[in-house]
């Protein structure tokens, strides 16, 4: 945007911009920015080429403290206690490991209860801080800013550029703001009102916005909640999803082991309670949603905008469209209900769903009953810390006993590369956050949902409303 | 990497919407930990609509994609897979983000067309028709005509001049960076508890 001026605090800000302006390097002729960035995650997956790409410039890694990794895509959630299998996920993770003590790196690795998916530990861990800038070669990257963090997802070349320069050149994005008015209808989740938004705008209907959720439904959100709300902003087009930090922010930090200490906290709180946007500040576009009439929601199609209200019927899409082409490969007739659909698995898990609080929801609805026969049910906890917190509350029994199979943490059936798939042409109720063609495995049939959902699914056996089963 | 100058070839035509990165490369391939020779995994499982592998053995440096074209996963290993294919310059009436400077890193142009002229190139495509892309005039054509076509300033700089990114910002702007750090070092010490100066490390 030509119109930009680096250095330089606009009247009335949006907390995007006002993150922004804070880490403008230099400007160039062509309205761009080159951004500082403060913390960069690492994963197995997306590295390899960067630190090749270090090699290959001769550089260094500029500030290793400002970096972390931990495996988590490729790396088997069954049998974590024995070494890994031999095979491209062994090879991949000591390569990742290999690559962090050459560049002096801080690795949370396989045997360390603080290692699972990049996007649930680095909170956990107080890595994650609102007013900073935080990069990780993950499109899911947009999760960190539900702390008022701007976060986005970049290639694994960028990953190489920030861990060298410290920096990136990004365009500023136009600004979008979604309030969510009301409140949530029990066993209605964050999950539902995100997909309701990409139901409603399209999955590129977000493209070169940021966005920030604001409203009622957010202000009363737990952060685990928000984190799920961010996290698919890219569903929707978005790298970057924001929401201001207020009191739930700074109560979910304090004692985190990265988080300031002493001196630093009361400095660094006196500064993001600065991090908002003005009252008069403009958003480019606004969209108001009333989260008191949003039903849980299923996705239908192969794109995470082909989704609908649980309690509804499949769209009767002409021949030969997008829509039509999604049921087809979905297996689905057009016109009939979503609920009563028969599932083959359940996934409750993910950078979306498998936080602490999303295992609570599921298996508030799961207790005292069992998976239906033909289902295969599995949880898979978003970290180490978060299994360990749920056996210590008993969660996990509750999910044994009623079926479900108890997972070490990992990213699993999300991304299906680590041996955990669905097979051709089975369907499955996923916590996750893409219904893509083949995304948990060639061929598998995806119906994204909320852990509350996907709980009553399993037991049912096919599609249910988590709202008649509790 | 390569300076971009000049384009005239075939071109693959992908109409579908909504093509993404799993489509492109799917995830059961991102285990290998190389940037070469990718090609022969690109849209290895493409179901929908009954198309054969898209690209595969027509050696055509051009491709006219659908709407929201590499949406979802970062996955540079999609565009090293294409690029692998042979691709150089991708259209469409838009793209996923991450996706789409993932190409400006890898020398791939990634224009933005109008409706029409994306349909005016699929057809050209599909007639197996040559298709010329001037990036320094920011216009592709084809017998039907010559049309702009838009592209990020930046992105269209670099890519004419085959600039590596991580070196050139490095080489032009390291004083400012650490200006940056000594101001943000005082505003925000808490970013900087327990590292020292000497743990900065300089590339230049």
């Amino acid at each position: 945007m030509g119109e930009q001026t680096p250095f330089e605090s606009p009247g009335a800000a949006t907390l995007y911009e006002r993150l922004w302006t804070r880490h403008v390097v230099a400007g160039d002729p062509n309205g761009r920015a080159l951004l500082y960035i403060d913390r960069h995650l690492l994963h197995e997956v997306s590295t390899p080429q960067s630190f090749e790409l270090l090699r290959a410039n001769d550089l260094s890694v500029r500030r290793p403290a400002t970096n972390l990794a931990v495996p988590d895509h490729a790396v088997p959630t069954r049998n974590r206690a024995l070494p890994l299998p031999p095979g491209l996920a062994r090879d991949q993770v000591d390569l990742l490991r290999r690559n962090c003590g050459e560049f002096g790196i801080e690795l949370l690795d396989l045997d360390d209860v603080r290692q699972g998916i990049v996007h649930v530990i680095s909170p956990e861990q107080g890595f994650t801080l609102p007013g900073i800038t935080l990069v990780c070669g993950d499109s899911h990257t947009a999760t960190h800013g539900a702390f008022g963090a701007l976060a986005f997802g970049i290639g694994a070349s960028e990953c190489g550029t920030v861990m060298a320069a410290q920096c990136l050149w990004q365009t500023r994005a136009k600004t979008m703001q979604v309030r969510f008015d009301g409140k949530l209808d029990d066993n209605v989740t964050t999950k539902d009102l995100i997909l309701a938004l990409i139901g409603q705008i399209g999955a590129a209907g977000a493209t070169g916005y940021a966005i920030e959720f604001t409203g009622d439904a957010i202000a009363s959100a737990s952060m685990e909640a928000r984190m799920s709300l961010c996290n698919m902003a890219i569903e929707a087009g978005s790298r970057t999803g924001l929401i201001a930090p207020d009191d739930t922010t700074f109560e979910y930090l304090a004692e985190r082991p990265r988080a300031p200490k002493g001196k630093d906290w009361d400095a660094a709180l006196a500064y993001w309670k600065t991090l908002k946007s003005d009252a008069g500040a403009h958003f480019d576009k606004t969209v108001v949603i009333d989260a008191s009439e949003i039903a849980p929601h299923v996705s239908w199609g192969t794109s995470p905008d082909q989704v609908a209200p649980i309690d509804t019927a499949l769209p009767s899409p002409a021949a030969g469209s997008r829509d039509a082409k999604a049921q087809d490969y979905m297996g689905l007739e057009p016109g009939k209900p979503l609920l009563g659909t028969q599932i083959d698995f359940a996934f409750i898990g993910s950078c979306t769903n498998g936080r602490i609080e999303d295992l609570r929801k599921a298996a508030g609805i799961v207790k005292g009953h069992k998976v239906a026969p033909h289902v295969q049910a599995i949880v898979v906890p978003g970290s180490g810390q978060v299994k360990a917190l749920a056996e210590a509350e008993g969660l996990d029994r509750v999910f044994t006993e009623a079926g479900f199979e108890w997972h070490s943490a990992g990213c699993s059936l999300c991304v299906a590369m680590n041996g955990d798939t669905v097979p051709t042409g089975k369907r499955s109720a996923s916590t996750s956050n893409r219904n893509f063609e083949g995304r948990q495995g060639p061929g598998a049939r995806t119906h994204l949902a909320s852990p509350a959902t996907v709980a009553a699914s399993a037991i049912a056996g096919h599609l249910a409303d988590p709202r008649k089963t509790s | 990497m390569k300076p971009f100058d000049t384009l005239a070839a075939k071109a693959i035509s992908l109409p579908d919407d909504d093509v993404d990165t799993d489509i492109i490369y799917p995830a059961r391939f991102l285990l290998i930990t190389s940037r070469d020779g990718l090609g022969e995994y690109a849209f290895a499982d493409r179901v929908a609509g009954g198309d054969t592998r898209i690209g595969a053995g027509t050696g055509a440096p051009i491709l006219i994609a659908g709407r929201n074209f590499g949406c979802g996963s970062s996955r540079e290993h999609a565009v090293w897979a294409i690029a692998d294919l042979g691709v150089r310059a991708i259209f469409a009436t838009s793209f996923g983000e991450i996706f789409r400077g993932n190409c400006a890193n890898n020398g791939i142009v990634a224009g933005v067309v109008t409706e029409d002229v994306a349909e005016t190139l699929h057809a050209a495509a599909q007639a197996g028709d040559r298709i010329e892309v001037d990036l320094v005039g920011r216009t592709v054509a084809c017998s039907a005509g010559t049309f702009a076509f838009s592209i990020g300033e930046a992105e269209r700089e670099s890519l004419l001049n085959g600039w590596n990114e991580t070196t050139r910002i490095l080489a032009l702007h390291e004083q400012q960076i650490a200006r940056f750090e000594k101001r943000q070092r005082v505003a925000e010490p808490w970013l900087w508890a327990n590292e020292t100066e000497q743990e900065i490390t300089e590339n230049v």
